[in-house]
C-alpha cells in the first residue's frame, strides 16, 4: 500500500512541494490537502495586479481543481484543518472528518496582522492577503469614496495603487518617516513617494493611528496628534504573521514561526513544514523565492532521495506597480564597515546604490531602472570580488565593454511585438503569454517552452525582467547553486571538486557517487562530465565519444544541411605555396562549393559529406596540415599580424610568437571554444583586444591581454600584466588556460568566466604568485603531452570507422 | 507482413550510438542504447531535418545536433514542450542480427 502525505494549507508553498514531489516520485504517496480557501492555488503576490484590474484571478490560478484531480489528490476545499493527532496520525478538519497520514506537510503559509486599534473589528477593516480581501475591496471600490491603506511598505503601497486605480481617494498612513523602509533607503523612498503622489495619492507619514471610528461601519481615521480623515474602508497593511497556531497547538516546537532544520523537518521527524509558516535558522520569510527553494529541498526528503540541504535564501524585493521600477536586495544600509557607491539622477528619475565590504556587494537598492538588479543580486549571491570594474559597476553590465542590447532595458514599456530573442525570433508577447498560460517561474523554463534566450544567451537579463514583470519576482537560485542539469542537483562547481576529492575517474562512478537520478546522463551533463574527468585525470581518463557533441565525433563541423565543415591549422595564420596547392587540389578533388578565407586566418572547405571526411584529411595530412579544431571546445586558433619581420611599426616578433602559441596549446580541450592572437605593435591589428588570450607586443615586451570576446556580446580584454620574454608569454599563457581548464564551467567562455570570478582571482592565480603560475603551466604540460595526436590521422589510419560509414545500404 | 532485411549486427553500433541504414527513401537511423536496446527512426528530426543518426544518445531519447531537439526513441515523438513526430520502422534481434523492416510504424506522418 502506498504511504499516505496529508498537506496542510493549499497556497504556493505546500502546491509547490507537491509538484516537486511529483516530478521526482509521482507514486509515493497517496496525497491529500486541506485547503481553508474554496479555491484551487493562485499566485498570491499577484493580488495586487489583481486589484489594480490589470489581471483576472482566472490569469493568476496556479493550479485549478482539475490539476488536484488529474494527479489523484484528495482536496478538501474550504475545510480547515482543527487538530493533529501525532499519535495517531491523523488530521482533523473542521467538518469533524479524521484523515491519516505517515508524513505531515505542514504549509499553513501567514495572515496579515490586525492592529488592535479600538474599532479595528468595524465592517470595513480589510486585510490584504486572499482573494477575499480583494473581493471586498473591488466592491467598495464601486461605491465608495475614501479608503485609507495603514501601512506604508510594499503591501500597502500595492494595495494603495490598486485602490487608486479602482478611482478611490486613497491615503497612505504610515508611522516612519520614509516608505517601504525595510527595501529602501531614504533617497530611494523619497523618490518613490514623489512619483506615487504625483499620481494621485497622499501620504500622512509620522503618523500614529489611533482609533478607527464609525457607527456599525467604518467612518473615520483618528490619529494621535487628534486629527482625523474620513473613511468608507480601511485596509490594514502593516505586515504577516506565521500561521503556527495549529502546529504549537499539538506540541511541535515553534518561536516566530514553526521551527524546521535544513531538511524542513520539524521537531516531529515524520512532520516537515514549508513556507512563510516556518522559522529556520533564525529567520521567517515573507517572499517566494525562499518558499521555491524550500519546496524543492522538502520534495526531495519526502521522496525520500535524501539529498539537498536547504541553506537559507537571499531574497530581493520588487514593487508591483506598473511604471515603478524598483528593487532591492541583502543589506543596503550598511554600517562603518562598508562603502557606498551612489548614482544618483533625478530628472531622469534614476537612482541606484550598491554597498560594498571588501569589494564585495552587500546590497543594493534601485529606483527607476532596475535592469540590472539581476546582476547586481547574482554578484551579491556570489560573492564576486568587485575591484576590477568598480569604477563603472553603477553604470550597468553594459559598461563591463560588451554591446548587448543597449538601451533596450525598459521591459514594461516594450511592445508585445518588440523582438526580445534575435537568435530564436522571440517577440515579448510570446514570453508572456508563456509564462502566464504555462506558470512558469524561472529562466529555465520559459526556455524550454520559447527557446527565448536558448541559444546565445544575450538576451537572458531581458527575459529575466520579464518574469520578474509578469509574475512578480526572482526566481532563480544564485547561479554558484545551480544544478548542473536535470539529472542532479549538484552544481558545476560541487562536480568538478567531488570528481577530483573522491578520485571518480569514470562517468558511471562520478553518477553512481553524487547519486544522479538518470541512468546515463543527458546530453548537457554527458559533454561537461567527459570534459571535467578528461581536465582532472589527463593521462588516465578514456575520452567516450558518445558523449561528445557530433562536431567533436566527426572533427567538422556540422552545417545545416548535414554536410560538414573541414579546416585545417595554418599555424599563426602563415601558409604556404605548398599548403595553398595541397587546398586547390582537395577543392577540385572533392568539388569543394564553398572556399571561405575565415576570420581566424585559414581557409575553410565547406559542403563535404561525412563518408568523404577522412579522405579529404589523408590529402591534408599527406601536405603536411592537421585538424585546426574548427569545431571543437579546444584551442581555435592564433591570430597574428606581420610583425616586425616586415611591418615599419612593429616592436617584436608576433608571428613568430603567434606560432610558439599554436604549436604549445593545439589540441587542448576547454570548457569552451578559446582564441588567441599576437600584435606586434599597440595598433593591434589581429585584435589581439577581444581574444581569450591576446598578446600585444610593444618596445619593452609583451603586454598580456585576457577575457576578451568579439561574438555575443563584443567584450574587451582585461589587461593582465606585462612581461619581458617570449618564454614568458608561453609560461603565462599556459598557466592561465590551464586555470581556466580547471575552474571555469564545461560550456562558458572566459569573458562570463572572468566576470563571474573577478579579474583579481586570476591575477592571484596567476601573477602574483610564481610558484603557483608554474604548478599550472606544468599541469598544461602534461595534459598536452597527451593531447597533441592530430585526429584526422588517426581516423584516416582507420580509428572510428563506424562514425563515416554507413551501416548498410539498400537500393532497389 | 513486414519484410525483414538484416542490416547488420549488434556491435557495429557503438553502445549510446547510431549508425544510419541508406534507402532509397532517405536514410533510417538505427539506434542503441546503454542496455542494448535497439531502435529505428527516420534520420529527420521533425524540426528543421537535423541528422538525428548524429545526435547524443541518452535513456531512450536522442538529443538532435542542430537546435537540441529530443526525440523519444521508441515513439518518434518530440519531448515536450516541443512538437513533433519522426517516423518509426519495425526492427528486431534475431540473434545477434539487426532486422529492420522499411515499412514505417503507424502513428507519426511519414514525407
Amino acid at each position: 500500500m502506498k504511504e499516505k502525505l496529508v498537506v496542510i494549507g493549499n497556497g504556493m508553498a505546500g502546491m509547490r512541494t507537491v509538484e516537486e514531489l511529483l516530478k521526482i516520485a509521482p507514486d509515493a504517496y497517496d496525497i491529500s490537502v486541506f485547503g481553508e480557501e474554496p479555491y484551487g492555488n493562485y499566485n498570491r503576490i499577484m493580488l495586487s495586479p489583481v486589484l489594480a484590474g490589470e489581471k483576472t484571478i482566472d490569469e493568476i490560478m496556479l493550479n485549478d481543481l482539475q490539476w488536484y484531480k488529474d494527479n489523484n489528490i484528495t482536496l478538501f476545499k474550504g475545510v480547515k484543518a482543527v487538530d493533529i493527532d501525532r499519535k495517531k496520525r491523523t488530521v482533523t478538519g473542521d467538518d469533524g472528518k479524521a484523515v491519516p497520514y505517515d508524513r505531515l506537510l505542514i504549509a499553513t503559509g501567514s495572515s496579515a496582522f490586525i492592529i488592535p486599534l479600538p474599532g479595528h473589528d468595524l465592517p470595513g477593516v480589510i486585510a490584504f492577503r486572499d482573494i477575499a480581501d480583494v473581493d471586498s475591496m473591488l466592491e467598495a471600490a464601486k461605491t465608495k469614496k475614501n479608503a485609507v491603506v495603514i501601512g506604508g511598505g510594499l503591501l500597502g503601497l500595492e494595495a494603495a495603487n490598486g485602490l487608486m486605480e479602482q478611482g478611490m481617494n486613497v491615503k497612505v498612513v504610515h508611522i516612519m518617516d520614509t516608505l517601504m523602509e525595510r527595501q529602501l533607503d531614504e533617497p530611494a523612498a523619497k523618490m518613490l513617494q514623489a512619483n506615487l503622489e504625483e499620481r494621485g495619492l497622499e501620504f500622512l507619514m509620522g503618523a500614529q493611528t489611533e482609533s478607527i471610528e464609525g457607527d456599525g461601519k467604518v467612518e473615520k481615521v483618528r490619529f494621535k496628534d487628534g486629527t482625523e480623515v474620513d473613511a468608507d474602508i480601511v485596509v490594514m497593511a502593516v505586515g504577516i504573521r506565521p500561521n503556527f497556531e495549529l502546529a504549537a497547538k499539538v506540541g511541535i516546537h515553534c518561536e516566530r514561526g514553526i521551527v524546521v532544520n535544513d531538511t524542513l523537518q520539524t521537531f516531529d521527524p515524520v512532520v516537515y513544514a514549508v513556507g512563510e509558516c516556518v522559522q529556520h535558522r533564525g529567520k521567517t520569510y515573507g517572499l517566494v523565492a525562499p518558499l521555491f527553494e524550500m519546496a524543492k529541498v522538502c520534495a526531495n526528503h519526502l521522496a525520500k532521495h535524501g539529498i539537498g540541504l536547504y541553506e537559507g535564501t537571499v531574497t530581493s524585493t520588487k514593487l508591483k506597480v506598473t511604471g515603478i521600477d524598483l528593487f532591492s536586495a541583502g543589506d543596503f544600509t550598511g554600517d562603518e564597515t562598508t562603502e557606498d557607491l551612489v548614482f544618483k539622477d533625478e530628472s531622469r528619475g534614476v537612482y541606484r546604490k550598491l554597498v560594498v565590504k571588501d569589494n564585495i556587494v552587500q546590497g543594493t537598492v534601485m529606483y527607476g531602472d532596475t535592469i540590472d538588479g539581476t546582476w547586481y543580486f547574482d554578484l551579491m549571491r556570489d560573492k564576486t570580488d568587485i575591484s576590477d570594474f568598480r569604477s563603472t559597476i553603477l553604470f550597468g553590465q553594459a559598461h563591463l565593454g560588451d554591446s548587448g542590447h543597449g538601451d533596450d532595458n525598459r521591459v514594461a514599456a516594450m511592445a508585445d511585438t518588440a523582438e526580445i530573442c534575435g537568435c530564436n525570433g522571440v517577440c515579448k508577447g510570446d514570453i508572456v503569454n508563456a509564462i502566464v498560460d504555462k506558470k512558469l517561474f524561472t529562466l529555465d523554463e520559459v526556455r524550454a517552452h520559447t527557446k527565448a534566450s536558448a541559444s546565445c544567451g544575450s538576451c537572458t537579463g531581458l527575459v529575466e525582467a520579464l518574469i520578474a514583470h509578469t509574475v512578480g519576482g526572482d526566481y532563480s537560485v544564485a547561479p554558484h547553486l545551480k544544478p548542473m542539469c536535470g539529472c542532479t542537483e549538484h552544481s558545476h562547481d560541487s562536480v568538478r571538486e567531488e570528481i577530483k576529492k573522491q578520485e571518480l575517474k569514470t562517468m558511471p562512478a562520478v553518477r553512481e557517487a553524487l547519486g544522479w537520478d538518470t541512468p546515463d546522463g543527458c546530453p548537457k551533463c554527458r559533454m561537461a562530465l567527459n570534459y571535467y574527468l578528461l581536465c582532472q585525470w589527463p593521462t588516465e581518463y578514456k575520452d567516450d565519444s558518445q558523449s561528445r557533441f557530433i562536431n567533436e565525433r566527426a572533427h567538422g563541423n556540422i552545417q545545416h544541411d548535414g554536410t560538414y565543415s573541414v579546416i585545417p591549422r595554418m599555424w599563426g595564420g602563415m601558409t604556404t605555396p605548398q599548403e595553398l596547392r595541397a587546398v586547390a587540389d582537395v577543392a577540385e578533388k572533392f568539388n569543394v562549393e564553398t572556399v571561405h578565407v575565415t576570420g581566424g586566418q585559414r581557409i575553410g572547405l565547406y559542403g563535404l559529406k561525412k563518408e568523404e571526411l577522412p579522405a579529404v584529411w589523408k590529402e591534408f595530412n599527406d601536405a603536411g596540415m592537421v585538424s585546426g579544431h574548427a569545431y571543437g571546445k579546444a584551442l581555435r586558433t592564433v591570430k597574428t599580424c606581420v610583425g616586425k619581420e616586415w611591418c615599419r611599426f612593429g616592436t617584436q616578433d608576433s608571428t613568430g610568437i603567434g606560432i610558439k602559441l599554436e604549436e604549445l596549446s593545439w589540441g587542448s580541450w576547454m570548457p569552451h571554444k578559446f582564441k588567441m592572437a599576437a600584435s606586434g605593435c599597440p595598433r593591434n591589428c589581429a585584435e589581439a583586444t577581444i581574444k581569450d588570450f591576446g598578446v600585444v607586443c610593444v618596445d619593452s615586451g609583451y603586454e598580456l591581454h585576457v577575457g576578451g570576446n568579439g561574438g555575443i556580446k563584443v567584450r574587451a580584454t582585461d589587461f593582465l600584466c606585462a612581461v619581458k620574454t617570449e618564454e614568458e608569454v608561453l609560461e603565462y599563457a599556459a598557466a592561465y588556460m590551464q586555470f581556466y581548464r580547471e575552474d571555469a564551467h564545461y560550456l562558458e567562455r572566459t569573458a562570463p568566466w572572468i566576470e563571474r570570478v573577478g579579474l583579481h582571482r586570476i591575477k592571484e592565480e596567476i601573477v602574483d604568485d610564481a610558484d603557483k603560475r608554474k604548478m599550472y603551466a606544468e599541469r598544461f604540460y602534461v595534459a598536452q603531452s597527451v593531447a597533441q595526436d592530430d585526429p584526422w590521422k588517426e581516423r584516416v589510419d582507420g580509428g572510428e570507422k563506424h562514425e563515416f560509414t554507413p551501416l548498410k545500404e539498400i537500393r532497389g | 507482413m513486414s519484410n525483414w532485411i538484416e542490416v547488420g549486427s549488434l556491435n557495429d553500433i557503438p553502445k549510446l550510438g547510431a549508425r544510419v541504414v541508406r534507402t532509397d527513401k532517405g536514410d533510417i537511423a538505427v539506434f542503441r542504447t546503454a542496455d542494448d536496446e535497439i531502435f529505428a527512426i527516420k534520420d529527420e528530426c521533425p524540426h528543421k531535418k537535423g541528422q538525428l543518426s548524429q545526435g547524443i544518445v541518452y535513456g531512450k531519447k536522442v538529443a538532435c545536433p542542430l537546435h537540441n531537439w529530443n526525440i523519444n526513441l521508441d515513439s518518434g515523438e518530440a519531448v515536450a514542450p516541443d512538437e513533433g513526430c519522426a517516423a518509426t520502422y519495425p526492427i528486431k534481434m534475431d540473434g545477434d542480427k539487426i532486422m529492420l523492416s522499411m515499412t514505417p510504424n503507424d502513428g507519426c506522418p511519414n514525407n
